[in-house]
């Protein structure tokens, strides 16, 4: 039997065995991905019900593990409400784009310095066009609901991303200047010796405009004006429901996920390991460093109350692109001096 | 071979959806086409190794640029009808105008400078080829000229455009964020001592 497949296998024509590799590194990435994704939303409900001195989910399953698998299957039987004289297909595209954008970002995400689906010299240029098409889907949902919320909530979406993705994009010039390449595996390396030698150290202001316009960027708390539960009920997606909801849900916890591994791979060394002379370079520290990042935004959400839309835009256009330039500035005199371990 | 199926799968839809772009009726789905365009022509970059390109055509058009411009046509109340008005009155003039560029782009196209023998199939990079680095070392030596010239271009359109819209309005309500954060308790509460009303 296993002969037989082996011949099988082998009989194949070589560009239909590369499409299978890829397709099963592809799950390989994606299902562990969403399984995370599904504990996150625990995580979130837990993390958030502990900080407001409550319990959070604890009925399904011990503890109320099984709360996401609950979720899930209510939603996937939730029948999918199309409004009337709503865009047909653009309403039930919208979503499919937000999720494709977010999933496509992790092709060249890097794990480790050899586990890496797709090693592009441009990884970062690639990951900030995947982040930054995400927003058709919120647009085009916004605008095919046939919905005053909807269209308000797509609106506030469309000028807080084109806002805070400049001061990102920035932040991330201040990144490749130090590292030398657009390529993250190369990025993390340049960062290897001590956790002194992490870009966290002579970039700290990029770090905190990166990390601030990253949740602007994910429509996370403080920045959720898109959703802007008491004034526009919930924003783009009052009018999805079901599995069209769930894929927007899916997306934007995906996206945070993304997030948080950026900045810990582009500021905090990735797989590098902050005691190096304990424990040696691995993916747990990368995961360990994620999973911080992927606490502060729960911290966020349980913290901070939202921002006025005003007080978005002032923040993204006259607090944050001053900063990032201004810091690229001084990066630059730096690297003219070769000042320290890090632009030597 | 799987190069070219790909390269005529997104060459056939650049066409389709470059001419969606002006057929279609709603401004919406125009510039959502726009949008589809841009990124099948990214595609097509990408198939000649251009990656840098590609990913900036998608960051900066479909990321920027379209997004700043849907947001302006689904905020404005296009009345499809009156734009309609008037396309038999301007007809002949449009078929003029669209015979005299066919014949120009025929003219050029079919010309020897865009004849296979001239533009041969360009020879496969090595996997080390950067993209990004050959533009930015072509850019900043060799044309940083041009280039500057045109970053001081685009910034006189910035001053132009802000200075343009700059005007004072006085009927207009704002808040002062600075003043808001820099409020304190003594500025707003007032504890008033009373006796206590009786029965």
């Amino acid at each position: 039997m296993i002969d037989y497949l082996t011949s099988f296998w082998l009989s194949l024509p070589a560009e239909l065995q590369f499409t299978v590799y890829t397709l099963i590194k592809v799950v390989i990435i994606l299902v562990p991905l969403f399984v995370v994704v599904a504990y996150y939303t625990y995580a979130e409900r837990k993390v958030i019900g502990y900080m407001q001195m409550r319990k959070g989910p604890n009925r399904v399953g011990p503890k109320g593990l099984l709360q996401p698998f609950a979720d899930m299957f209510k939603l996937m039987f939730k029948e999918i409400i199309i409004p009337t004289n709503s865009n047909r297909y653009l309403f039930i595209i919208a979503p499919v784009i937000t999720f494709a954008a977010s999933m496509s970002a992790w092709a060249v995400m890097p794990f480790t310095d050899t586990l890496v689906f797709a090693d592009i010299n441009a990884g970062l240029l690639y990951i900030l066009a995947m982040t930054s098409v995400g927003v058709y889907g919120v647009i085009i949902a916004g605008w095919a609901s046939n919905s005053k919320y909807a269209l308000l909530g797509a609106m506030r979406s469309a000028a807080q991303i084109v806002a805070y993705e400049i001061a990102m994009g920035f932040a991330l010039v201040g990144v490749l200047m130090a590292g030398g390449s657009l390529n993250l595996g190369d990025i993390v390396e340049s960062q290897s010796g001590s956790p002194w030698n992490w870009f966290v150290v002579p970039l700290f202001p990029l770090f905190m405009v990166y990390l601030i316009s990253g949740v602007a960027e994910t429509n996370r708390a403080p920045f959720d004006v898109a959703e802007g539960e008491s004034e526009i009920v919930a924003g783009f997606h009052v009018e999805y429901s079901g599995m069209t909801f769930a894929v927007f849900f899916l997306a934007e916890y995906a996206n945070m996920i993304l997030i948080a591994m950026l900045s810990s791979l582009m500021f905090f060394g990735g797989w590098l390991s902050p005691v190096p002379s304990l424990i040696g370079d691995s993916i747990g520290w990368l995961f360990f460093k994620t999973a911080l990042f992927m606490w502060l935004f729960l911290w966020f959400r349980a913290t901070f109350p939202r921002y006025r839309y005003d007080q978005i835009m002032r923040l993204g256009w006259k607090v944050l692109i001053p900063v990032t330039i201004v810091w690229l500035t001084v990066e630059g005199v730096m690297v003219y001096f070769k000042v320290g371990p890090w632009f030597a | 071979m799987i190069e070219t199926i790909v390269f005529y799968i997104f060459a056939f839809s650049t066409v389709v959806t470059a001419t969606a772009v002006v057929t279609v009726r709603n401004p919406v789905h125009a510039a959502l086409f726009l949008v589809l365009t841009f990124f099948t022509s990214a595609v097509i970059w990408m198939t000649l190794e251009a990656e840098f390109l590609a990913i900036s055509l998608v960051l900066v058009y479909v990321g920027a640029v379209m997004v700043l411009f849907l947001f302006v046509v689904m905020m404005l109340d296009i009345n499809i009808a009156r734009l309609r008005e008037g396309f038999v009155k301007y007809l002949p003039l449009g078929i003029a105008f669209a015979f005299i560029m066919l014949l120009l782009m025929l003219n050029v196209v079919t010309s020897d400078i865009f004849s296979n023998e001239a533009m041969l199939e360009p020879a496969a990079k090595a996997a080390d080829y950067s993209n990004t680095k050959a533009l930015g070392s072509v850019l900043y030596t060799e044309y940083v000229f041009a280039f500057e010239i045109a970053a001081v271009i685009l910034l006189v359109a910035i001053v132009a455009a802000i200075s343009l819209t700059m005007r004072k309005r006085t009927h207009t309500k704002f808040q002062n964020p600075s003043e808001q954060i820099r409020v304190r308790k003594a500025d707003r509460l007032r504890i008033v001592k009373m006796p206590a009303e009786g029965e």
